[in-house]
């Protein structure tokens, strides 16, 4: 699995999707988790009498948000600096890294435990750690599964969901040296437990990555399930976190707001049972050296795409993706990237060099299943079809392109309209096939359209257009 | 009411029963209907696989064949969707505001056919017969973008002689998707045998839609699959009546 989801280098999606079809097991896995998961949420949504006010709330807060971004950010450094926090700032992935790795070395540690973050996913940074001979541990149950069992997220809120239980014992049992171990979650969980007290109570160093970013208090938010990220929160004597620089809120009070939305979208929770806000550090309890990581890594750009910019607005809930009719037949790593699914769809393509973009902005049916269930209300459909746009505009002539302005063309004209439906009507004479009944129908067609009688017959063109007809009408006055 | 036909260019070319059968269902309702004879196509196609460029002149053709239109009856939600989504903004786009004027004045008079008869005349009983079994799919633009809701599901119960039966996994997207079918052949492909299969699991003879496109794409995979289950638009449907049978 290894090098598969760096952007930089994956294959189109349709070329990783068909793989992927082709594994009735991770199908199997991924449809089940993600039916799970979708009626579990659509329990809790639906006991909310103002969810739909509540999404418009959030869309605002992350709008106003972005709009302002600078201003926040500034506010935010201020006030966590004054709380004893140091604030950095990366440019790219690149400069996280560098500056991640040299703090771990300053804290004189080679071992970190990680808290659960896609955003150290998205600049591989454990990769990074090793290179430079620091151990990290993640310490997220599904995370711990993806790092043993040397695969990648497929998932931005269950990383390892594309995984079943029985694959994830074999891992445990293979990499935990447990030839013995039970097969029923609580061993599986107890395994899990056991694995990462002793680095809980051992490593010195911790690195997280963060929810939310509050501006008025220049906190940290980070909301979990396990209980494991509050004790790297609060166990080691340095914390890290590394942030995208989207991930501000204004105001301590917004959490209202995106505390109700984030865990009804993502896990069908009414609230995360572990929700933590820390803010610089005291002396009396947890880390002593607090560091925060501000990282752009292409955020600026998006920012200044005005129709694009909504992206940036996203909670990382991950309910696009259990939504996605496109990403529950495929399962994550065909998106070639830690952020898959619709999201991952809109948001890979312009974090990285537009290479993946050729084939992301497509892998979508334009259902809008994604825009119905996002929290803050992302128009993933329309950014989908303005990164498209793009993607015409640098590609410049190809096939297609030729054939779209042809067919642009003919509808500038009801006259040329009228010449291609009959040339349509004579081009198709030889590939039709009569069956049974008399009815023409077509199995098989050429280059690009071959995608179509893939799967599916295609009925010959009727004899008369409607136009046609509605003139006769006309003519014999009905 | 004096109703303008938009029967779009798939509609036009492909599946000209849905246009007939629409003029049938507003005649017989008492409405005098028109065909502008200059329209073409929304732009749909162009604007959703990123061809903007050649989308942006369809607006103002449309809005040449329809200004003066009373009302504007179009039987494809998804073209509907593209232009109420997205026609304000190609119009700004193109910087015209004689256009975005007129796109504004304009866009509240076209409706979706069901919706048509729904929304804007009020009815659920449009006088049709249509003695089978048939099964509804709910494409996405109609259930998402134009809210359509159970309009279609209620002129279907006012239908004399049918049997509906519920299909599973109703608001799942078929997997056509325009050019995505093309594109992405083998997702959706994956997509579309779980409809099929709903589809088949009804023991419906027919599964009606609002929408041809979505309709041509589960016929064609039905076919091959050689079921005999028919795909019928839900206008041929309530074009019905006993006198024509
Ligand atoms: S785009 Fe919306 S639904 Fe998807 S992960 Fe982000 S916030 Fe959640």
């Amino acid at each position: 699995m290894s090098g598969v989801l760096d952007p930089r280098t994956s294959p189109p999606f349709p070329i990783v999707a068909k793989t992927m079809l082709g594994d009735s097991q991770l199908r199997k896995n991924v449809r089940h988790a993600t039916d799970v998961i979708q009626t579990k949420r659509a329990r809790v949504v639906g006991e909310m009498p103002d969810w739909q006010a509540l999404r418009e709330a959030g869309r605002q807060i992350r709008s106003h948000t972005m709009e302002n971004l600078d201003f926040y950010l500034e506010e935010l450094e201020r006030n966590c600096t004054r709380a004893g926090g140091v604030v950095h700032w990366a440019r790219d992935a690149e400069e996280a890294r560098q500056i991640v790795v040299a703090l771990v070395k300053e804290s004189g540690s080679d071992e970190v435990i990680k808290i659960k973050s896609m955003t150290t996913e998205e600049i591989h940074l454990n990769p990074a750690l090793e290179a430079a001979g620091i151990h990290p541990y993640e310490t997220d149950l599904a995370e711990l599964i993806i790092q043993l069992g040397e695969d990648w997220p497929s998932h931005i809120v269950v990383p390892a969901l594309h995984k079943n239980r029985q694959q994830i014992r074999e891992i445990f049992q293979k990499k935990m040296n447990l030839p013995e171990l039970g097969e029923r979650p609580q061993d599986l969980a107890d395994a899990a437990r056991m694995f990462l007290r002793e680095k809980f109570l051992r490593v010195k160093t911790g690195l997280s990555g963060a929810n939310f970013l509050i501006a008025e208090t220049g906190g940290v938010c980070i909301i979990e399930s396990e209980g494991n990220g509050r004790m790297c929160l609060t166990l080691p004597e340095t914390l890290i976190t590394v942030a995208g620089i989207d991930k501000v809120l204004p105001r301590y009070q917004d959490l209202e707001v995106v505390l109700q939305l984030v865990p009804r979208s993502a896990t069908g929770e009414r609230m995360n049972p572990y929700n933590s806000i820390w803010t610089g550090v005291n002396a009396k309890d947890g880390p002593r050296n607090f560091h925060v990581v501000l990282m752009d890594n292409a955020r600026t750009e998006i920012l200044a795409d005005e129709e694009a910019r909504q992206t940036l607005n996203c909670v990382r809930c991950g309910a696009c993706q259990n939504a996605c009719p496109v990403y529950r037949q495929t399962g994550g790593h065909a998106y070639g990237s830690v952020y898959a699914g619709p999201i991952g769809a809109i948001l890979t393509p312009q974090l990285q060099e537009m290479h993946h973009a050729q084939s992301l902005p497509y892998a979508s049916s334009l259902c809008g299943a994604c825009y119905e269930v996002c929290p803050v209300k992302i128009n993933i459909p329309e950014v989908l079809i303005h990164l498209r746009n793009k993607v015409v505009e640098q590609k410049g002539v190809s096939a297609e392109a030729l054939a779209m302005k042809m067919m642009g063309m003919v509808f500038m004209s009801e006259r040329r309209f009228r010449a291609a439906q009959r040339m349509g009507r004579m081009a198709e004479v030889p590939l039709v096939r009569k069956d049974g009944q008399g009815v023409g129908w077509i199995g098989w067609l050429p280059g690009m359209l071959g995608g179509w009688t893939q799967v599916r017959d295609l009925q010959e063109m009727p004899k008369e257009t409607f136009r046609d007809w509605w003139e006769k009408r006309g003519k014999d006055g009905k | 009411m004096r109703v303008s036909l938009f029967i779009t260019c798939y509609n036009d070319t492909l599946f000209p029963e849905t246009g007939k059968a629409v003029v049938r269902v507003l005649e017989r309702l008492g409405h005098t209907v028109e065909f502008p004879s200059g329209q073409t196509c929304c732009g749909q196609m162009h604007w959703n696989t990123g061809y903007q460029a050649e989308a942006l002149p369809l607006v103002a053709r449309f809005v040449e064949q329809f200004r003066n239109a009373e009302a504007v009856v179009v039987p494809s939600s998804s073209c509907v969707a593209m232009m109420r989504d997205h026609y304000p903004k190609m119009a700004a786009e193109l910087k015209d505001e004689r256009l975005m004027a007129e796109v504004e004045a304009l866009l509240p008079r076209v409706f979706e056919f069901s919706e048509f008869l729904t929304k804007r005349l009020g009815l659920e009983d449009v006088g049709a017969y249509y003695p089978h079994r048939v099964t509804y799919h709910a494409s996405c633009h109609g259930l998402r973008n134009l809210e359509l809701g159970d309009g279609p599901m209620r002129l279907l119960r006012a239908v004399r002689g049918i049997e509906l039966v519920p299909l599973e996994g109703l608001e799942q997207c078929c997997g056509f998707g325009g050019t995505f079918a093309v594109k992405n052949a083998d997702v959706s492909s994956a997509m579309l045998a779980e409809k099929t299969t709903a589809v088949l699991n009804t023991d419906a003879e027919a599964c009606t839609a609002c929408d041809n496109s979505c309709l041509m794409h589960i016929q064609g995979g039905l076919h091959r699959q050689r079921t005999g289950v028919k795909t019928v638009h839900l206008a041929e449907i309530l074009a019905g009546d006993e006198v024509g049978r």
